[in-house]
């Protein structure tokens, strides 16, 4: 017995929609921060076990860059974050909802 | 044997631990299972024999962008409940059968794709990962890698820049009586 692809596959999957619900459901930014890294993570096995079962290194090499995208993305959100809580004083999202739509 | 063992055991503490982190109600909480999820994920990058892809990932997710949160979290009074009301459950149904779909794709895909193309650049087992990654990150992805590192650089001056606004002012180095003046001025500007 030994692992297929497809078992890489579904894992990913689910970490994916775990992340997914995240998103969904939370009010609070920072868990949607979270959700974002836990989805990021989720594609990174994916690409890994694809590099892995198809010889591949391309799937690793995409692996890296979305890391170094992940890292600029909570320098940059963290940032907005702080800034947001200064001037609002809450991280609640429905309290950034300024348009009427 | 040992892989399969490792990857159902790595597996289930992954997702126990992301669901965690998806549903509690305490940052602290979140925060300590979102680290210890990553650190579960490498497990599965080394069982990949993508060595260096694990390392970078303890490094930089355990590492870095932990701190970050963590230092993040100070500047917010995290343990706040935010209350949660979820509005128009119909969208929650559209979202949710468009995940459903997704998901039926994603398990279709390697089916379809079963006969693609044949490695692009292929792994070489007798150099190792690390030598064999770098081989090819320095010189057929030279320049996304160099796109990268400005984009770092950028995401790094812009966090500075967001993020250190007033943060000239240190309240150990004041007086009191210039502290109170100061939080008297804050008062006021947060009741506009």
């Amino acid at each position: 017995m030994s692992l297929a692809l497809n078992d890489y596959l579904i894992l990913s999957t689910i970490i994916f929609v775990i992340g997914l619900i995240g998103v969904i459901r939370r009010k609070n930014l920072l868990m949607l921060f979270f959700s974002t890294e836990i989805m990021l993570n989720a594609v990174n096995i994916g690409l890994a076990a694809i590099s892995k079962f198809h010889g591949d290194l391309t799937g690793q090499m995409f692996a890296f860059f979305i890391v170094a995208i992940a890292a600029s993305e909570v320098a940059v959100g963290l940032g907005l974050l702080i800034l947001l809580y200064k001037r609002k004083g809450s991280i609640n999202l429905d309290s950034i909802v300024s348009m009427k739509g | 044997m040992f892989e399969v063992v490792a990857f159902y055991l790595f597996a289930f503490l992954t997702i126990a631990m992301f669901s965690i982190t998806v549903m509690t109600n305490n940052a602290l909480y979140a925060l300590s299972s979102l680290a210890a999820g990553m650190i579960f994920i490498s497990a599965f990058f080394f069982i990949l024999d993508a060595d260096f892809l694990g390392v970078v990932q303890i490094v930089v997710y355990t590492g870095a962008v932990m701190a970050l949160y963590a230092f993040g979290m100070m500047f917010f009074d995290s343990m706040a409940e935010v209350e949660e009301k979820i509005a128009s459950p119909r969208l929650k149904f559209f979202l949710s059968g468009m995940i459903a779909l997704i998901v039926v794709i994603i398990f279709v895909a390697p089916i379809i794709g079963e006969n693609a193309l044949k490695g692009l650049y292929p792994i070489h087992l007798e150099y190792g990962n690390a030598q064999d990654v770098g081989l090819v990150l320095f010189t057929k992805y030279i320049v996304p890698f160099e796109v990268a590192a400005v984009m770092l650089l950028v995401a790094m001056i812009g966090g500075i820049i967001l993020a250190g606004k007033k943060m000239d002012t240190n309240l150990t180095l004041l007086s009191e009586e210039a502290i109170d003046e100061l939080e008297k001025t804050h008062d006021v500007k947060d009741k506009k």
